[in-house]
């Protein structure tokens, strides 16, 4: 065992997440107490590894992997770690690591801690802070054992801090990729021929509290007499209720409008990575205790309906 | 095509959580069925309506309340249910992809579902991990599925309307974010109806494994900084909203 921090760092298109950055720097941070290398690992060519403030990059290449393939990248990561045995493997709490953070655990028999939003060591032990139950809670755990796997959710840790420039060493698959039964067949864009929420400074954005289809319209009217436009948290969209090109978040779109008017919705932490850097955020939800009311500038323990018919009639 | 749904019986996170000791105080919280495990029952029936099959939904019994959740998948569409009798609301995701893997084996499945997370999944999700405890490959995030000859055709999500198009040779572990379609609605009438009728199976929990975690502290989050909050009734919250608006050249 050493006391390494493998980071399994993200790209698409050549250009790597934030979260690939932050969990670096935050290797950084827990290698400087331990004693070990933060080393970042790479999986599939396309993009210029030399750009992570890193003590060590892997870069794994191979056809297999040119593409996100969670069987491929997994049994290479696996791989990995089994050869080099780091103290602690972090994977970003995102579409690709949601995929394998998990089975590597289940895979090696090593503890895994989702939802993870800070890390630190007290008596040379690792303690992880963990985002549960939609924010309300936090966990505080303590991974047993000699490797400890943790997905972190984007925008815990500071980008810069992961930013470098360290020489990658490019390695061959250190498994066969052979007789994969997970093919890539194409990528997915984005429908267009939508409004561009991220372009819009004004948005009143409506969450599964809107109860159902018919009571959008009195959302499109608020926002109509504001000048805005209607987004929404996801379950609007997976309803039906709105087109896939109004949601906002982790699956979403991230915006940044003047002002983010919220009615009903949670403030999950999916729902909050797309919108927290908004300059006015105004929450109006009937639970008090809603983790939104953590996040906005100004909130209201009020039914939305109500609220926003009192609007209408002001302006 | 044996189609199998895991699913998880979790504390609703739509009431306040109280604790007790260094975890949730399970006895005075409601459980509810995971949310993203609607979106795989209903994902699970497309499949079946599509190619035809069997739908069998299994979770663990974690409180002893399973029975209105799996009856709810009956009236929408399931062909079977089971429940593992493993009787601890402090079951883990690592416990309960062990067990939910051990009873799945016996399905001899084609494709398995599960909802692609959990509020609770502190440790992870159970859908990997089944995949990896029956090595089977795994592909979450998925918002459609189409199945034909022994072969999964999922679109994965990424973000932004971005994603990927994978074709997967059967059999597989699906984690839904959403059906391709909304989720049908079950009538209650249509529930209490196939309540009454339906026979669960009970399975006992088998194998036995450790998350390897140790909880120190459950606690709600430490606010750094709150929300100014607005008081009044609804119509004096518009109204100050609006000269909010105002004052800042919004309105
Ligand atoms: C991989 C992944 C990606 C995801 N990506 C996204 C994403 O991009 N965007 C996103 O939003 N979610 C995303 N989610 C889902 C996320 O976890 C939450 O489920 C979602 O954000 C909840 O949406 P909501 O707040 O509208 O619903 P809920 O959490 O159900 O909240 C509804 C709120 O409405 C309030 N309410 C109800 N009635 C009223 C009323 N009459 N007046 C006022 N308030 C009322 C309630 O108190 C409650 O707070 C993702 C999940 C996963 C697993």
């Amino acid at each position: 065992m050493s006391n390494d921090v493998f980071v399994i760092t993200e790209h698409m298109d050549g250009k790597f997440s934030d979260v690939s950055f932050e969990m670096v720097g935050k290797a950084k941070e827990l290698t400087s107490a331990w004693g070990g290398q933060a080393v970042a690992v790479v999986v599939g060519g396309g993009a210029a590894s030399n750009i992570f403030a890193s003590d060590a990059t892997i870069h794994v290449d191979d056809a297999a992997l040119s593409q996100f393939n969670p069987e491929a990248y997994g049994k290479v990561i696996e791989a990995l770690v089994k050869e080099k045995s780091p103290r602690l493997v972090m994977f970003g709490w995102t579409a690709m690591g949601m995929d394998i953070a998990a089975w590597l655990s289940a895979r090696t028999g090593k503890p895994c801690v989702a939802y993870a939003r800070d890390l630190c060591i007290e008596n040379n032990a690792l303690i992880v802070n963990s985002q549960v139950y939609g924010g309300k809670m936090i966990a505080e755990v303590a991974p047993e054992g000699d490797m400890v796997i943790v997905a972190c959710l984007a925008g815990s840790f500071a980008v810069e801090a992961g930013q470098g420039s360290t020489a990658a060493t490019q390695i061959a698959s250190p498994v066969a990729l052979v007789g994969l039964k997970t093919k890539f067949v194409e990528a997915i864009k984005p429908a267009g021929g939508d409004v561009d929420i991220t372009a819009q400074a004004k948005l009143v954005s409506i969450g599964r509290g809107i109860g159902s289809k018919d009571n959008v319209e009195l959302a499109e009217e608020l926002a109509q007499k504001l000048g805005a436009t209607v987004s929404s948290s996801r379950p609007v969209v997976d309803a039906g209720w709105l087109p896939r090109t109004r949601q906002v978040g982790k699956s979403g779109l991230k915006v940044k409008p003047k002002l983010y008017l919220m009615l009903g919705i949670s403030g999950a932490p999916e729902h909050l990575e797309g919108m927290k850097s908004a300059e006015l955020i105004i929450a109006v939800n009937t639970d008090k205790k809603a983790p939104i009311f953590n996040v906005a500038h100004y909130g209201a323990t009020a039914d939305l309906f109500e609220v926003a018919e009192a609007m209408l009639e002001l302006l | 095509m044996n189609i199998v749904v895991a699913i998880k019986h979790i504390p609703s996170i739509a009431d306040d959580l109280p604790v007790k000791g260094n975890n949730v105080d399970f006895d005075s919280v409601d459980f509810v069925l995971n949310e993203f495990d609607e979106q795989s029952i209903e994902q699970a029936v497309l499949v079946k309506e599509a190619v035809g099959g069997t739908v069998t939904v299994v979770g663990v019994d974690v409180i002893g309340e399973l029975d209105n959740v799996l009856h709810l998948a009956l009236a929408k569409g399931a062909d079977k249910a089971v429940k593992i009798t493993g009787d601890d609301p402090a079951a883990d995701s690592h416990q309960q992809a062990k067990w939910l893997a051990e009873a799945i084996k016996g399905l001899s499945p084609n494709i398995v579902f599960a909802g692609v997370q959990a509020s609770n999944d502190l440790d992870g999700q159970i859908g990997p991990m089944i995949a990896a405890y029956l090595d089977m490959p795994y592909i979450g995030g998925v918002s459609s599925v189409e199945v034909s000859d022994h072969t999964a055709t999922v679109n994965k999500e990424f973000a932004g309307g971005f994603g990927a198009k994978y074709s997967v040779s059967l059999p597989m572990v699906v984690g839904v974010q959403a059906a391709s379609k909304p989720p049908r609605y079950a009538p209650i009438s249509k529930v209490r109806q196939v309540a009454q009728m339906a026979t669960i199976e009970k399975v006992a929990p088998s194998g036995g494994v450790s998350s390897g975690l140790s909880f120190k502290k459950m606690a709600p989050p430490v606010v750094t900084g709150h929300a100014e909050m607005i008081g009044g009734s609804s119509k004096e919250v518009a109204a100050k909203i609006v000269e909010l608006l105002k004052s800042k050249g919004l309105a």
